[in-house]
């Protein structure tokens, strides 16, 4: 028994001794918790919609204000053909449209009936349903209110339909996700361990005195993995296609370029981890915390950034893999040109340009 | 007077797979025995140890230590030997008396004789102002001159030592000679491997292991007459080259 | 094509692991570097192979200064830092071949270099790396530094935890590059290996003691040694240390290297001191003094 207190009180000692799982035991938690606990949320919050209003009429206008008022919703614009619908969709911004058929207040009181299509963009399925359902309940209320007055029942019927994902499949939502992470591990991870592997085992000494100029260490360190993250790109998309009978829509060749991108962005956010860390046990654990848990959480793969706080709202703007995910979902489940997503291709690039020229700058010529 | 044997090996074998990586191996040591445990990387040092401390279980022979069976006893031998090696002694994260509180519970002292023992090994080795401060903050000599003694706390009948002085100065390595010398004085059995073969004249027997096999093993300067060279350097030389 | 060192200083926080180190190497010269763990080798090495970047001082290594022409001196040096730096899980002959790439050469460009190295590891040249011996591993780590016909070479404690036997081959095959008109600079913490350079300098805690050849350094020893020996190694210890006029005892083998303080020191007397001590078979005969010696008279 002696023994046993002894060995657990020089555990402790171990443990208190080292800040690095210190880190881990305390700071981590705290953190994660945080991170959760905001991000998750099926609560939606000032989800842009758009409005599609064949009537202009008094009661239309009501409506429309109640839901604008509401903070789950805001107004981003007002479409006035069936035509701009899709279009409106593909630039990416708006979650759904309301669309009010001719004659709405006529109707209701002739016969008691009219009808608003609800569409909502479900590429994200969770969160379709539940603005399809707030939406819903909106209009329930006004219902009420209305029919309290009035004294004769008037009903609104809503018809939800979704777009892009009409059977709510959820691993048109993950696909995408898990693409990305799946590169982000492979590139980013795999080269900063290989980096940090020459430098424990020591061999990093002699090949820094050498001819070697550092661009052609990071490049040949590089290389390797953009080829084997291809392949595993594909791998992915195919199988998606092939077992899940997820759809391609848009232009293969598009998504092809913009993964490459991605790709080395990740690659050169592989050699700055590397540039910081001293040993293969580090790097791993700051692509794991660093990299992996913000893409999962902030990234929008899961859980939808417009309902965290706008401090995490700011963080996902500097995530590669948040924009990313949106070329990935616009290409593959919209079929979007480059004409939509052309912003967000390019931040992506700037990215990349970024990275790798800070990496490039903070890779040691020398041991110090 | 005759003195009795702490170690007995008769045969002793260990085989991986098809490589024989020690030989049949016989040799004794007396108690109170400096016995220099020589022989190349790779000529089966290692693994020899590794049996007598009770670690690894031999494929062949038989080997008594301390009076335990390393087949049947390997538990009891560990509780009745000391260990050092070069690659790991103490633990840097800890103070000193933290390192010597950590082992002496470790080998079932109770609180009373750890303090005891750790009063006595502060003195001895002149610690005092450091006593408090991590191990990771000596210099190696005092490292390695304090797991010695740790490695004495329970008292041992035998102390095992895996090349124990690499890479430290002169005068330290010699300090700790002293240490050894003293200690078998005192009647505890010393068992050590080393490169430096210097060192391997203060031993009072010397065994040379090659290929596996035990080549050579008597008096430092019975060695040097049969082999008619006036270095322990040079028998080794003579033996290992063929 | 020599290498120079004028007041280097380098310090790690509060450690300061060198101060104010000057010396010399001629070209073509076998130069060693000698000293314990912590006296600052591996720091000094890293400095004049351009890995650090010295608090202070100035060093040149074939005619190149570190700092401004650390490039040229990248193309033009053997480097073989401690603990054989190789690709364990490459073959002997992919690592060579992989050094060699590097460096832009090919094996068979310089091979007369390497080759009585070479036809050592060659029939293992399919092995990799990992599965050598300690002896082979330090002979490929060897070539794989020549491979490009350096101009200096330096060598970290290539003996280190390496038995006798590779020890004196490892040697023997520097003796011999040296004569192929390569400057050798060679660290490591085993005195007897002193002998075997042309000049050494003897370092500790990041201070030069002193530098010369061999020979004068043991020349330069201040006292005489006498050989002790009697039938009891640590009574023997003990008894001298209490003699009064004892300058230093250090155990050396089987004998004890003695010396006194008194000039007109007669053996006899300390005979007598001996045997009064309970001690028998004891011999007291004068002696040459070894670089051991000289250094642990200097690092004291």
């Amino acid at each position: 028994m002696k023994r046993f207190k002894g060995f657990v009180t020089k555990e402790f000692y171990h443990i208190f001794r080292d800040r690095r799982s210190l880190f881990i035991l305390f700071g981590m938690p705290i953190v994660q918790v945080l991170l959760f606990g905001f991000a998750i949320t099926n609560e939606i919050n000032k989800v842009d919609i758009a409005i599609l209003d064949h009537s202009k009429d008094a009661t239309t206008k009501e409506i429309i204000n109640k839901i604008s008022a509401s903070r789950y919703f805001s107004i981003n614009q007002h479409i006035d053909r069936e035509a701009n619908i899709e279009a409106v969709f593909k630039k990416g911004k708006v979650r759904a449209v309301l669309n009010f058929e001719k004659d709405f207040n006529k109707n209701l009181i002739k016969e008691h009936q009219a009808t608003i299509q609800i569409i909502t963009d479900a590429t994200d399925p969770n969160s379709a349903s539940t603005i399809s359902n707030y939406v819903n309940s909106i209009l329930q209320n006004y219902q009420q209110e209305q029919n309290k007055a009035i004294a004769i029942n008037y009903v609104i019927t809503p018809q939800p339909r979704m777009v892009y994902n009409p059977e709510l499949k959820s691993v048109y939502m993950f696909v995408p996700g898990v693409m990305t992470i799946i590169l982000m591990l492979v590139s980013a991870m795999m080269t900063s361990i290989s980096i940090t592997r020459e430098k424990e085992l020591g061999t990093m000494e002699i090949l820094l005195v050498s001819p070697l100029k550092p661009f052609q260490v990071i490049i040949g360190k590089v290389f390797p993995y953009i080829f084997l993250s291809i392949i595993n790109a594909v791998v992915i998309v195919l199988l998606s296609i092939f077992i899940f009978k997820m759809p391609v829509q848009g232009s293969l060749l598009l998504l092809g370029l913009v993964s490459v991108l991605f790709i080395i962005s990740a690659l050169a956010l592989g050699i700055l981890i590397s540039t910081i860390s001293a040993s293969q046990q580090t790097a791993m654990m700051i692509s794991l915390m660093g990299l992996m848990l913000p893409v999962i959480l902030l990234s929008g793969f899961i859980f939808p950034i417009s309902s965290m706080p706008l401090p995490l709202q700011i963080i996902s703007h500097v995530i590669p893999a948040k924009w990313f995910i949106i070329i990935l979902k616009g290409i593959m489940l919209k079929g979007v040109g480059l004409q939509f997503i052309w912003k967000e291709t390019l931040i992506l690039l700037g990215m990349t340009i970024f990275f790798i020229g800070l990496s490039v700058r903070r890779y040691k010529i020398r041991l110090e | 007077m005759k003195k009795t044997n702490v170690i007995q090996a008769v045969g002793l074998t260990k085989m991986f797979g098809d490589f024989m990586a020690v030989n049949a191996i016989t040799f004794d040591v007396k108690k109170g025995e400096i016995f220099g445990f020589l022989g190349a990387n790779g000529a089966g040092k290692t693994t020899a140890m590794k049996m007598l401390i009770g670690i690894s279980t031999p494929t062949s022979g038989s080997a008594q230590v301390a009076g335990f069976d390393v087949f049947t006893q390997a538990e009891n031998i560990k509780k009745n030997i000391g260990y050092m090696s070069q690659k790991f002694a103490l633990y840097d994260d800890l103070t000193v008396k933290e390192n010597i509180t950590f082992f002496g519970g470790i080998y079932g002292l109770s609180k009373v004789r750890i303090k005891e023992k750790t009063k006595e090994l502060i003195e001895d080795l002149g610690l005092k102002e450091v006593s408090d401060q991590l191990i990771g903050s000596l210099p190696l000599g005092w490292k390695q001159k304090i797991s010695f003694s740790v490695a004495l706390l329970h008292e041992p009948k035998i102390v095992f030592l895996d090349e124990p002085t690499g890479g430290v100065d002169p005068i330290t390595r010699r300090q700790f000679w002293e240490l050894i010398y003293r200690a078998s004085h005192q009647g505890t059995t010393i068992f050590v491997t080393t490169h430096y073969m210097d060192e391997a004249e203060y031993c009072d027997r010397v065994s040379i292991m090659v290929n596996g096999k035990i080549e050579a093993l008597d008096t430092p300067k019975k060695l040097k007459k049969q082999f008619n060279v006036d270095s322990m350097n040079d028998v080794f030389l003579k033996l290992a080259r063929g | 094509m020599g290498i120079t060192v004028s007041n280097i200083s380098k310090s790690y926080k509060k450690v300061k692991a060198l101060q104010t180190i000057s010396f010399e190497v001629k070209p073509n010269e076998l130069f060693g570097l000698i000293g314990p763990d912590g006296a600052g080798k591996t720091t000094l090495f890293r400095i004049l192979t351009t890995l650090l970047i010295a608090n202070e001082g100035k060093a040149t290594v074939a005619g190149f200064d570190v700092l401004d022409d650390f490039k040229d001196i990248r193309k033009h040096v053997g480097y073989m830092p401690g603990r054989f730096s190789l690709y364990q899980d490459l073959t002997v002959e992919e690592n060579l071949k992989f050094f060699a790439t590097i460096f832009g050469t090919t094996l068979e460009e310089n091979y007369e270099l390497i080759e009585d190295i070479y036809v050592q590891i060659e029939p293992f040249k399919d092995r990799r790396a990992g599965k050598l011996s300690g002896g082979m591993k330090q002979k490929l780590a060897l070539c794989c530094s020549l491979i490009h016909k350096p101009k200096v070479l330096f060598l970290d404690e290539p003996t280190t935890g390496v038995d006798p036997v590779s020890r004196k081959e490892l040697w023997e095959m520097l003796k011999r590059l040296q004569q192929k008109g390569i400057t050798i600079l060679v660290s490591t913490p085993y005195m007897d290996e002193a002998a075997l350079c042309d000049r050494i300098a003897l370092i500790q805690d990041g201070k030069i003691l002193l530098i010369d050849t061999p020979e004068n350094i043991v020349k330069q020893y201040p006292k005489t040694i006498y050989d002790v020996s009697a039938n009891n190694m640590y009574q023997l210890i003990n008894s001298l240390k209490t003699y009064p006029h004892q300058y230093s005892v250090y155990p050396f083998g089987e004998f004890v290297h003695y010396t006194d303080t008194r000039l007109d020191f007669n053996p006899n007397d300390l005979k007598i001191y001996l045997e009064e001590n309970n001690l028998s078979n004891i011999t007291i005969e004068q002696t040459q003094a070894t670089i051991e010696d000289s250094f642990m008279e200097l690092a004291k």
